[in-house]
């Protein structure tokens, strides 16, 4: 049954590379439609990342350290995303932040500001569904480094602020990266919440999984080639995660 | 905010040991404190200078107590006066954080940063000077080690290593926890002379709780040996 196990995850990617347009490649990912697509990827997946980075450092704190009320609810929401399905995440969003939903149309009434079909509304789905991923990582790292050092720390006269720098952060970075890389593949990756909340709009909001869906009905060489582009960075994701992922004892 | 410090009247007081007239003494504690399943019941006073070796059963609750003095445990009732300043009050709640206590801990586990290097971790406090870090690598034959990192050293390097932290902070309460368990003889010899004469220099040795199973350690180092059972002193035992 394990063998089976593995075939069921190995297959797909053994079929992807075994039709891979190896020869075309080169043209293939070099087409203006494919590196628009790959330039809207990774802006938003990188402003996700720093999204996640600001928003979800204090909130990792926060359930890791700090006795709040209702924790274990707000845990519960914060790993929502996780088994959500994105196209209801992506529901969700437009009828909280889309020009007529609950907080959207103060936004756009206020502020001019429109969220769907945009760039930045990408972004929005983007650290929706990625946002989990670093939070859970690093509330769990911050758990296992423990108050204990901290404490040493602060009996060897170091103030709070010191030991957060020099001590919880250092310890915390390789957490952080783990976190943020995984963050960031999710983004890389995210296709139901961004077509729901932010649409399919070429040099806006179409991302390489998108316009891979796009090009499987018109062009499949152009859908396999992008798919390897994406299985790559994924693969490289495992990198800075693999102590997480392969644990050497 | 926790840093309210709370400051006692200081009375002048003659002790018996190695304190002088009107000097408080290093430690002086009575109160209680409950954590988990066992509750303190304690009556200490440790004068300045003094090494006190803390013996007793597990689960007795030695290192609890050290942790109650470094300010990682706090008093349910009662006071701790550290050096004639009041650092907890368990009535009041009045509570000095650690990093005001000028209390040095090296805990059974040494909890060495990993991220540092020996010499980053032995000149860890803001109170350690260079001269300070350098002097106290030599004396503990830590020199050679100084650019390694904790996992590259074995446990009893590990173990110099913490005491050299703890003692680089000049703390004026040092407190040891087990400070020699599984020390090959040359480690722990070097740690009992730092322990003896801890400031080279003709530095004033701070006052000392050492936790200890070792009947040898507590009576050839300790100027006054301390039992703790199930959560109370029994005073008086001497070396």
């Amino acid at each position: 049954m394990a063998i089976l196990g593995i075939t069921v995850l190995a297959l797909p990617l053994v079929g992807l590379v075994q039709r891979a347009p190896w020869t075309s490649l080169g043209d293939l990912l070099g087409r203006r439609s494919v590196l628009e697509s790959l330039r809207v990827s990774l802006t938003v997946s990188l402003m996700a990342a720093g999204v996640v980075l600001v928003l979800g450092t204090p909130l990792a704190w926060v359930l890791a350290r700090v006795q709040v009320p209702f924790r274990r609810l707000v845990r519960a929401l914060v790993v929502l995303p996780m088994v959500l399905p994105p196209v209801v995440g992506g529901t969700a969003l437009l009828f909280a932040l889309g020009r007529r939903g609950l907080v959207g149309q103060w936004l756009d009434r206020w502020f001019d500001v429109a969220l769907t079909f945009t760039m930045a509304g990408a972004v929005v789905a983007a650290v929706f569904v990625a946002l989990p991923f670093y939070v859970v990582t690093v509330e769990g790292a911050l758990r296992t480094t423990g108050d204990e050092m901290e404490s040493l720390a602060a009996t060897l006269g170091a103030p709070p602020l010191t030991v957060l720098r020099r001590v919880t952060l250092p310890r915390l970075v390789p957490a952080m990266g783990a976190g943020l890389a995984l963050a960031w593949a999710r983004a890389l990756g995210e296709f139901g919440a961004t077509i729901t909340f932010a649409g399919n709009l070429p040099g806006r909001t179409r991302t390489l999984p998108l316009a891979t869906f796009q090009a499987l009905e018109s062009d499949p060489e152009a859908a396999l080639a992008l798919s390897l582009v994406l299985l790559a960075v994924s693969l490289a994701v495992l990198v800075p995660t693999r102590n997480r992922w392969f644990p050497t004892r | 905010m926790s840093d309210s410090s709370v400051d006692a009247p200081t009375t002048a007081t003659t002790f018996p040991i190695l304190g002088t007239v009107g000097t408080p003494p290093a430690v002086d504690l009575a109160g209680y404190a409950t954590v988990g399943d066992l509750t303190l019941d304690l009556r200490l006073k440790v004068e300045p200078g003094e090494l006190v070796a803390v013996v007793g059963p597990n689960g007795a609750g030695k290192s609890t107590l050290l942790r109650l003095l470094a300010g990682l445990v706090q008093l349910n009732a009662g006071t701790l006066a550290l050096g004639g300043r009041t650092v907890d009050d368990g009535t009041t709640r009045g509570f000095v954080p650690p990093h005001l206590r000028r209390v040095g801990w090296v805990p059974q586990d040494r909890l060495l940063f990993d991220h540092l290097t020996v010499a980053a971790n032995v000149g860890f406090s803001p109170q350690a000077t260079n001269d300070r870090v350098t002097t106290l690598l030599d004396a503990l034959d830590l020199k050679a080690l100084a650019n390694r990192h904790p996992g590259e050293c074995s446990g009893g390097q590990a173990q110099r290593v913490a005491v050299a932290r703890a003692l680089a902070a000049e703390p004026d309460v040092l407190l040891l926890d087990e400070p020699s368990t599984a020390l090959d003889a040359g480690s722990r010899q070097r740690i009992h002379a730092l322990l003896v004469d801890p400031g080279p220099g003709g530095r004033q040795r701070p006052t000392i709780l050492l936790v200890t199973h070792d009947p040898a350690e507590a009576t050839g180092l300790a100027d006054r040996v301390v039992e703790l059972s199930s959560g109370r002193i029994a005073e008086g035992l001497q070396p």
